[in-house]
């Protein structure tokens, strides 16, 4: 359970330790992932910027210049996720960053998972089905607990 | 829309923008871009729509129409502007996991 205190300024984290181990446990996964930004698991992670045929070269240097930097951010987002895990309070930055990394590794898993919309709705059959689903419902709690705020 | 245009006092002495005649010579790179958010199937409706709101200060109501825009008719454009605008705001969407992509606004 993710919600606003609107006394303390900060947002209440309320989760059990299994939880929490399981969180910190799928951010050390995928810094593994990230070790190699080519993996095609991280496909839509790094999408073009540039999708007209003709802007090829702009694409190119788009990739050179901005890609470490999506990868860098992901990875300090994913290591500030594994050191907050265990607090009971998150500032609005810190909840952000939770929500990004959850949803990077949501796209990664995803992709892994051949997800589309058509997709029945239905129990977890395996692991990454599982973690795909808890973490949905965890990214729906944390937007859901900034949009009242704001 | 364009927020600062409407903001603007009616008298304002700025000049008004003037459509200049097609020469032939302007160079791809001076054309507007558009930035454009496609569907997806993983990330959340809240999210998009959140993101939306957090980025370019679009209110619940319009970040929440163009959310339905990119879901249901497949995309949206979310920003015009220069080039380097329009990179940073792709980048931006990229980091936050929105598939966008750029291209010149015709």
């Amino acid at each position: 359970m993710i919600r606003w205190d609107p006394r303390a300024g900060v947002y209440r984290i309320e989760m059990d330790e299994a939880s929490r181990r399981n969180l910190r446990s799928l951010m050390e996964q995928f810094l593994a992932v990230l070790a190699d930004p080519g993996s095609p698991v991280l496909h839509r992670l790094f999408p073009p910027a540039y999708s007209a045929p003709g802007d090829v070269a702009l694409q190119d240097e788009y990739r050179r210049l901005m890609q470490e930097d999506l990868v860098e951010r992901r990875r300090a987002e994913c290591q500030a996720v594994m050191e907050s895990a265990e607090s009971s309070q998150l500032s609005e930055e810190q909840l952000l960053a939770w929500s990004r990394a959850i949803n990077s590794i949501r796209l990664a898993l995803g992709t892994y998972l051949d997800v589309s919309e058509d997709d029945p709705l239905r129990a977890p059959q395996n692991n990454e089905e599982w973690a795909y689903q808890w973490l949905s419902l965890l990214l729906e709690e944390a937007i859901e607990a900034m949009s009242r705020q704001t | 829309m364009n927020v600062l245009s409407a903001a603007a006092p009616a008298a304002s002495t700025a000049p008004a923008e003037v459509e200049l005649p097609e020469t032939g010579e302007r160079t791809d790179v001076d054309r507007p871009w558009k930035v454009i958010v496609w569907n997806d199937p993983v990330n959340l409706m809240s999210y998009v729509t959140f993101v939306f709101q957090k980025l370019f200060g679009f209110s619940k109501e319009k970040a929440h129409q163009l959310m339905l825009d990119v879901h249901l008719k497949g995309q949206a454009v979310v920003s015009h502007g220069p080039r380097e605008k329009a990179e940073l705001d792709v980048f931006r969407l990229h980091e936050h996991g929105l598939w966008a992509t750029m291209e010149h606004d015709s």
